[in-house]
């Protein structure tokens, strides 16, 4: 671990001084046991263990169960709540403004896969630097319990009953929509999903990441696909994963037979162990193939699908200034009268 | 129409004076996607060079090539631009109108059209002009695929022998127009002269009409809404354009595509200071400039009708969330897809309203070059200053259209910020709350996102919030919100553009219109006066209304509101306004998809007061 232990009696804090109450927020007002209450507290110790400046951190949501939780994490970091679906255009605007900004997405499965699939999938093809989070329970929530579009033929709702039509797979649409980031966790696996934010967090570009989240109310019976007892009997891991920060690099012990290190932009590593499958998550195809086996075979499979941090992410197609948008000068900001006399000349 | 003035003379010394000089319309008819605008455009530009003032409209239709095209030019020494009914000189170039076209001419118009095109019943009151187009072009060596392009040129030609418009102004033209590549100047160039010759060789002189050479453009510049719209935006520290093509705005966009490296690259970084982005629809460019504005970067959109209302529930967020964001509305005709490539001013009251009930937002009102120009730096100090999208309302005559106007000064005044919260005020300052309006304005303090101070943050979003930003659904709190919102637009009444009043001296009436029917309505005084009907006149110039309108009714026993839109909207937020005044206001409204004309107002004025 990178931060300090307890020591008499204080709490420990990380390299930027807080603790990790700091990363906190107000209390979750979602049901007892949803799995979404898991996904917060792993973005709480993902921020904490990496360090993050809170104000250099934006949180972005929709609308949904999902998208309350940015109120429950990270209070001294900026967020917008927005509208259902949405969220993808306004974060876009928002890393334009401030490209130094790290932008956290918490969405759900209705609000990425039904009303907001479009703005995901041009959120996807710009390559917006950001962390997307899915929470996916396959049913919606906060409006009792309908079938959502991610939900898996056969899924029996109380009032909804039996949904009939295929599921929209998340991973597959970031993929084929050239994501260069895309991975599937299960909320009851903490580990996995706290490594995967890690390096979602350092990933340069839109980084996807499809969790499984029971929701406890509607959805949570031992039958359903996305439910507490299903995950945690089927998961199958592609790969022990390890998010190696770059200030921990010396810790690292290569063992070449059977892990792949997989390195990002500015140093830091994600270590992946192989398990029973031999899966190279470099190879586009590779991914496809086994995310639509996967879903043709109901497997539950989890871990890092895909990375590939080649593409430029949208500021840097945009060829901007270095100097956030929002933080330049009057000067920078007007033309000069030299420009400006030139511009009017062409209308003489 | 009448005689010639006296500052006026003919160009060519010697030649004969005409009846109508400077002082008559000119149609040109053609197949849209011919390239006949070029030609449209080289003419207009010579005649405004030539000092005449002159204006143009383009009535276009919603199609790439093949349909019909009119472009009308008003030649007028008194500086008239409004369109006016009836035109004097006809271009029939398209087949398919051709006979309607000549019908609609007056007694003693000129028709010019090519020689191989026959009228179904050809008229003996007006002069023909039959030319040898195809020849002409042949003649020129062209490329065959370039010929139906450049057989515009032959009217050029024609009309300037017709009209006596300056050789050297039409060369000038091409020459800007084609940006100084020699080779389409002189291939274009050397049509209209075989033209010209042609014309003087061949065709029976004409002693009705013609143009002769004033000061009255002198130093001014020719220019269309959008282009000074988007060089307004430049000015004013745009840094973030998210947009979708549409009629008539797309044009906006262009021309901040285009002005944008001008005038604000990084010389020194070959960076850029800002970032355009054509969105996959108008939600999402309504979502990043909402982002955007949240962040604290200068953000815009520019749209119309259709695009509008898709921004809608976004608006609805940005105004209760209080994010600055700044929406061009180039109105054009609605409801539905409506008519895509013609003029209204039918989004006023969906404007003013946008959202889910209970809002209300600051709409400017642009009606001149100039005011395209600055609404399009101060839409975003004011978007600022009131944390809150401002909706500048422009529509496709005063946007695509080119028009005379005094070049634009370098704005001196700084940008207005608003109240932005550093972490070295925010450490001043104990208890700060997001919504919490200290200052009593009804605007509160906010934070950007990268702020270090520790209480800088704050969660945005559309549901019911305290002051402190956090969520609530307490009763008093709601309220209290919407009451300061409300407190808000009041501010906002006296920050907008003041309507523009001319008080006469004597007159019991007065006009009130908005935006590009300025021009109508003044040329429409000036044809009421002459016949004893003095008008004071307000050019209402923002929403909300405020004290003037109160003040301009309260002066005047009632007042003729006008405008280009089915329900009479400006007479109807005016009514509401001023309830008390309400039986004082009268309508004069059309909805025709044409810009509006002098004749139109006066006749529904005369009307009503003789009724």
């Amino acid at each position: 671990m990178t931060t300090d232990t307890k020591a008499g009696g204080k709490s420990a804090t990380n390299r930027v001084g807080l603790t990790q109450q700091e990363y906190r927020a107000g209390d979750t007002t979602l049901c007892q046991g949803c799995g979404h209450n898991s996904v917060t507290s792993q973005i709480i110790a993902a921020a904490y263990e990496l360090s993050l400046a809170p104000h250099q951190v934006i949180k972005m949501s929709g609308i949904g169960c999902s998208s309350k939780t940015p109120a429950y994490f990270l209070g001294r970091s900026h967020g917008f709540n927005t509208l259902h679906g949405r969220m993808p255009s306004v974060t876009t605007g928002a890393v334009l403004a401030n490209r130094h900004m790290l932008a956290i997405g918490v969405s759900g499965d209705g609000d990425t896969g039904s009303i907001g699939l479009g703005q995901f999938k041009h959120m996807v093809r710009r390559n917006v630097p950001m962390v997307y989070i899915v929470e996916n329970n396959g049913v919606y929530g906060l409006t009792k319990g309908q079938h959502s579009a991610t939900a898996d033929v056969g899924q029996h709702l109380k009032y909804a009953g039996t949904n009939v039509l295929p599921p929209i797979d998340i991973c597959i649409e970031a993929l084929v929509a050239d994501c260069g980031f895309v991975a599937r966790t299960f909320a009851g696996d903490a580990r996995q999903v706290r490594e995967l934010l890690k390096a979602a967090m350092n990933f340069e570009g839109t980084a996807v990441i499809d969790i499984i989240s029971p929701c406890v109310t509607f959805n949570n019976h031992d039958e359903s696909t996305k439910s507490y007892t299903y995950g945690k009997e089927h998961e199958e891991r592609l790969q022990e994963l390890l998010f190696i920060p770059s200030f921990d690099e010396v810790q690292v012990e290569y063992d070449e037979g059977d892990e792949q290190f997989v390195r990002l932009h500015d140093g830091p590593m994600i270590k992946l162990k192989k398990l029973e499958r031999d899966y190279d998550p470099t190879n586009k195809w590779h991914a496809l193939e086994q995310l639509a086996a996967a879903r043709e075979r109901h497997e539950f499979l989890t871990g890092l699908f895909f990375i590939d941090e080649s593409r430029k992410t949208l500021p840097q197609v945009m060829n901007l200034t270095d100097t956030a948008l929002s933080a330049l000068p009057e000067e920078r900001l007007r033309p000069t009268r030299e420009a400006f006399a030139r511009a009017m000349a062409d209308f003489e | 129409m009448s005689v010639i003035d006296t500052d006026v003379s003919p160009a060519h010394p010697g030649a004969a004076v005409p009846r109508y000089v400077n002082d008559f319309a000119i149609v040109a008819a053609t197949v849209n996607g011919s390239g006949s605008q070029t030609a449209n455009n080289v003419l207009i530009r010579a005649i405004f060079k030539m000092g005449i003032p002159v204006s143009g409209k383009n009535l276009f239709p919603s199609n790439i090539q093949g349909l019909p095209t009119w472009y009308t030019m008003r030649i007028s020494k008194d500086g008239y631009t409004a369109r006016r009914e009836g035109t004097e000189v006809l271009v029939a170039f398209n087949p398919r109108t051709a006979d309607e076209d000549l019908a609609a001419l007056p007694e003693g118009g000129l028709c010019l059209y090519p020689n191989d095109m026959k009228f179904a019943k050809p008229r003996s009151d007006v002069h023909l002009y039959p030319l040898p187009v195809k020849e002409l072009v042949k003649q020129s060596g062209v490329d065959v695929k370039l010929r139906d392009y450049i057989a515009n040129m032959v009217y050029v030609g024609a009309l300037a022998e017709l009209l006596s418009i300056d050789m050297q102004q039409i060369h000038a033209a091409l020459e800007r127009h084609f940006r100084g590549k020699r080779r389409a100047i002189d291939l274009n160039y050397n049509v209209v002269v075989a033209a010209a010759e042609w014309t003087r060789a061949n065709a029976p002189r004409q002693d009705a009409f013609g143009v002769m050479p004033m000061d009255r453009t002198n130093g001014q510049i020719l220019i269309d809404g959008n282009t000074a719209a988007a060089l307004g935006a430049l000015c004013g520290g745009v840094s973030v354009v998210a947009w979708y093509p549409i009629t008539p705005a797309t044009s906006l966009a262009d021309a901040l595509t285009e002005y944008a490296p001008v005038l604000r690259a990084d010389a020194e970084t070959g960076t850029t200071t800002y970032a355009i982005v054509q969105a996959e629809d108008e939600l999402a460019a309504a979502g990043i400039i909402v982002g955007a504005g949240w962040a604290g970067a200068r953000a815009m959109t520019s749209t119309s009708g259709p695009g509008l209302s898709l921004m809608n529930e976004f608006v609805g967020l940005a105004y209760f969330a209080e994010v600055p964001a700044v929406i061009w509305d180039v109105m054009r005709m609605g409801p539905s897809t409506g008519l895509p490539t013609r003029v209204s001013q039918g989004d006023l009251t969906n404007a003013y309203f946008m959202g889910h009930g209970d809002t209300h937002h600051v709409c400017l009102l642009p009606g001149t070059m100039a005011e395209c120009f600055e609404f399009g730096r101060i839409a975003f100090d004011l978007a600022e200053r009131l944390q809150t999208p401002v909706l500048v309302l422009s529509d496709l005559d005063l946007g695509m259209n080119n028009w005379m106007t005094e070049p634009f000064a370098y704005p001196e005044a700084p940008l207005d910020r608003g109240k932005v919260l550093t972490a070295e005020q925010l450490d001043q300052i104990k208890g700060w709350g997001r919504y919490r309006d200290v200052d009593g304005d009804g605007v509160a303090y906010r934070t950007l996102p990268g702020n270090p101070h520790p209480r800088s943050a704050y969660l945005s979003r559309g549901t019911g919030h305290n002051e402190y930003a956090v969520y609530s659904e307490r009763s008093s709190d709601w309220q209290q919100n919407l009451d300061r919102l409300t407190r808000k637009h009041h501010t906002a009444r006296s920050l907008v553009p003041q309507p523009i009043i001319e008080l006469v001296e004597g007159a019991t009436i007065g006009l009130v219109g908005f935006g590009s029917t300025d021009g109508a309505i003044r040329e429409a005084r000036d044809v009421l006066a002459a016949q004893g009907v003095a008008t004071s006149y307000m050019r209402v110039r923002a929403l909300p209304l405020g004290e003037a309108v109160r003040a301009f009714l309260a002066e005047h026993s009632h007042v003729y509101v006008v405008e280009m839109n089915q329900d009479g909207q400006l007479h109807q937020l005016i009514q509401l306004h001023l309830p008390e005044h309400a039986g004082d206001v009268r309508s004069v409204r059309i909805c025709d998809g044409m810009p509006l004309t002098a004749r139109f107002v006066a006749d529904g004025v005369l009307a009503q007061e003789r009724a």
